[in-house]
């Protein structure tokens, strides 16, 4: 049994990140989306909390989201993966549910 | 209508994800047209607003990033971002987009609208508008 979670909001507005790595379950995914993507940048105050949940949670960005944002690949955490809206379709596919914090 | 007051427009919303940004767009380009003394503060999630090379070609939405830089030829052309605001993000000026003005009291000179202050140097400012509007 395996989660998606998504999260579509910037974390420097809500709690929304915070939450869900805090309730995932270890070999869970994360999808950043919309405005989720600036938890996704490097050298952020997030940025550490991230990092340290990639130790038990697989980690992705929507390319599209990063794109509209002006957010260039080189600016991610190490270790993020760039999907685009097919990658989104696969993810879902290949987890038994989603969970969306909004 | 012959008081000018001095206007400060507070954003404090990414773009895209919420309609705050590109609506307080529309409205410092109003307060602009009535000729008032305007104002505007890049605060928290409002920096993202500024971040150069955005493109929305994939999201099927309007890109308004441009629209930053039709400020100065309104005669808006202090635009206060906060520093603290930019550190926390990760963010430096050379993330943000160029933005000028031309100085008719200079001789036409381009000069930057861009100014970075600190939270309290932009709690002064606060203090000193008329009229706050926040986004």
């Amino acid at each position: 049994m395996s989660i998606l979670h998504t999260v579509n909001k910037s974390p420097f507005d809500r709690n929304s990140l915070d939450a869900c790595i805090r309730l995932a379950v270890k070999g869970g995914s994360v999808l950043l989306i919309e405005d989720g993507v600036y938890g996704a940048m490097k050298g952020t105050n997030k940025s550490d909390m991230v990092t340290h949940a990639m130790k038990d949670l697989s980690f992705y960005v929507l390319g599209p989201d990063l794109k509209a944002r002006g957010i260039d690949e080189e600016k991610l955490i190490d270790g993020i993966k760039v999907v685009d809206y097919s990658g989104f379709v696969t993810l879902t596919v290949e987890n038994d549910k989603a969970q969306a914090w909004l | 209508m012959s008081d000018i007051k001095k206007f400060m427009y507070v954003n404090r919303k990414a773009p895209y994800g919420t309609i705050y940004a590109w609506e307080s767009l529309e409205v410092v380009l109003i307060g602009a047209a009535f000729e008032q003394d305007v104002s505007v503060a890049f605060v928290d999630d409002g920096v993202y607003q500024l971040i150069k090379g955005q493109d929305t070609t994939e999201l099927g939405i309007k890109n308004f990033s441009a629209t930053y830089k039709a400020l100065g030829d309104y005669d808006v052309n202090k635009l206060y971002i906060e520093k603290e605001s930019l550190d926390a993000r990760g963010l430096t000026l050379d993330d943000l987009m160029p933005l000028t003005y031309e100085d008719e009291n200079d001789n036409w000179a381009e000069k930057n609208s861009i100014r970075v202050v600190s939270s309290q140097e932009l709690a002064e400012l606060f203090e000193h508008s008329d009229v706050l509007f926040n986004f």
